[in-house]
């Protein structure tokens, strides 16, 4: 019995949450360009979808500026919590405090922030300010993934590679970078997410002639939205679905299951780390 | 690692997050307290209380207050639900809610207006059961439903971890010692989830308080939040210094959370 009500209840929430999604997939095979009705199955929509320049230039300047911001800022994450272990416990945690910031702020003053800042730079609105922006929100995704692994690491390891003569940087490479390297991609993952993701702070840092998905979305919304955006955004969500589960059921790796935690506001960190290891 | 050289590896970061973090909300507060000649004032922020802008700020703290409350309804019992009654892999079920984010989440509230308009799919629904529509659209119960949707796995997540993580043995002893339902709920469960859902709450709470963009796509641009004016100001009006004045109230209430949240990260030692 409590068993049957628990099974109803969680099938009411997931349907809550991918009745939309379910809805925008439908609306992708919909042959008739109005989304008030549906007219008939049609792949239509996929085979225009490749030669819609606009649509194809957003999805490239996302996908590019997702994979450049993740990259830079899981780059200098790392390299952050590298340097945070070496300090004092109370420089570590005035920095730890500065990096929630971005966490807990909301968007859209970290987005009106941004463009203050730029503004006052002089800066040419574009995809450089929205890269800087974006890097900016990413890095706290990384810290906070990769920290929490440094924590457990083992320093002895360290310090018997050096005992062993190994130089500082090539046992740090070879000995401490390994075992960090499950935290930093999962940081860099979502880091990634988020830059694909955003559109709040990508609107106030973007300039004229400049569009990710997000921000060309927002401005279709009041016209009506092109069906090719739901074909796009259907086949993202299915590349990205079919991936995450080769990525969790490696039969071959017991390990690999996929740990899902969460700290802060949109942290969501899907490593392989060890169960309950936070 | 600790080569007193190690640290200055941080340095990049510390110059960055003072440029981009710091800097950036310095120069808020000097835009909020400042006309557009650079002379002190501080109109802008008193500005929050002309009738437009208390109205909105008001109406909200209402929506963000709702959509926390209602958030925390419907996660807190399906956080119980997936720890104890359902035992499937729980990596599996977490990625089930966390999946929905993977999609654009300005489509996903936008396929809402398709699922909610007057023949929409739940009027159609409702039409066969013989029941009258559901007229829900461009109304205040949309943008509620729009921020439920989206910062409903905000909630769950942070619930869940805590719920998942308190030991059945407590529970099992407090049942031998003689409590019942409710006791062990509000004496052991509760206090021992509270960290998640205090975490849970600063997460639903500011992004709702401060969204424009939900109630752009489902108010029909007539219901203007807090958001939507900051937003205007900026984007339409160019009107820097007044947008950052009462972007400066809104950050009265994140810089509150924080501190709730610092306090009970304290207490959350893991």
């Amino acid at each position: 019995m409590k068993k049957t009500l628990g099974h109803i209840y969680l099938t009411l929430v997931l349907i809550f949450l991918y009745a939309p999604i379910a809805t925008l997939m439908i609306l992708s095979f919909n042959s008739s360009k109005s989304r008030a009705r549906f007219g008939g199955f049609t792949l239509a929509w996929y085979q225009s979808l490749f030669e819609n320049e606009e649509v194809m230039n957003a999805f490239r300047t996302t996908i590019i500026l997702a994979f450049l911001s993740a990259f830079i800022a899981t780059v200098l994450g790392t390299a952050a919590c590298t340097g945070m272990v070496a300090m004092r416990k109370r420089s570590r945690n005035i920095i730890m405090g500065i990096t929630n910031i971005p966490m807990l702020n909301a968007d859209i003053v970290t987005g009106v922030s941004l463009m203050l800042l730029f503004i006052a730079a002089r800066a040419t609105m574009g995809f450089t300010t929205v890269l800087f922006a974006h890097i900016t929100f990413n890095i706290p995704y990384v810290i906070l993934s990769v920290m929490p692994r440094y924590r457990e690491l083992n320093a002895s390891v360290y310090e018997a590679a050096l005992d062993l003569g190994a130089k500082p940087l090539y046992a740090f490479f070879k000995v401490v970078l390994p075992d960090l390297m499950s935290a930093i991609v999962s940081g860099f993952v979502m880091s990634f997410t988020m830059s694909l993701d955003d559109f709040i702070i990508t609107h106030f840092t973007q300039g004229p002639g400049f569009d990710t998905l997000s921000t060309k979305i927002y401005s279709e919304i009041k016209k009506g939205i092109n069906p090719e955006m739901y074909a796009l955004s259907t086949l993202m969500f299915l590349t990205i679905l079919i991936l995450l589960f080769l990525v969790n059921y490696k039969p071959w790796s017991k390990q690999s299951v996929g740990e899902i935690k969460i700290r802060t506001r949109k942290e969501i960190v899907v490593g392989s780390g060890r169960r309950g290891a936070v | 690692m600790n080569n007193k050289y190690t640290r200055y590896v941080a340095a990049p970061y510390l110059i960055w997050s003072v440029g981009f973090i710091i800097i950036p909300l310095c120069l808020v507060l000097y835009y909020a307290f400042t006309n557009a000649d650079g002379a002190f004032t501080i109109d802008n922020v008193a500005d929050i209380i002309s009738y437009v802008n208390i109205k909105a700020l008001l109406l909200s703290i209402a929506f963000s207050l709702a959509s926390t409350l209602l958030c925390l309804l419907i996660a807190y019992p399906l956080a119980v639900v997936l720890s104890s009654v359902i035992s499937t892999n729980s990596s599996i079920l977490s990625l089930l809610f966390i999946l929905p984010m993977w999609m654009n989440s300005l489509l996903r509230t936008y396929a809402w207006q398709n699922i909610l308009e007057r023949k929409g799919v739940i009027n159609g629904f409702l039409t066969a059961l013989n029941l009258p529509p559901l007229y829900i659209i461009n109304k205040p119960p949309a943008i509620l439903l729009g921020m439920v949707y989206d910062f409903l796995p905000f909630m769950i997540l942070p619930v869940y971890n805590s719920v998942s993580r308190i030991d059945k043995d407590l529970i099992n002893a407090a049942r031998d010692l003689g409590a019942g339902y409710r006791d062990i709920f509000f004496r052991v469960i509760w206090p021992l989830s509270l960290p998640g859902v205090i975490s849970g709450i600063t997460m639903v709470f500011v992004p709702s308080l401060t969204t424009f963009v939900i109630s752009d796509i489902l108010g029909g641009g007539k219901i203007l939040l807090i958001g939507n004016v900051i937003e205007q100001l900026f984007t339409q009006d160019s009107d820097w210094n007044a947008g950052a004045g009462l972007s400066a109230v809104l950050m009265i209430f994140i810089v509150i959370s924080m501190v709730i949240t610092s306090k009970y990260d304290k207490e959350d030692i893991r």
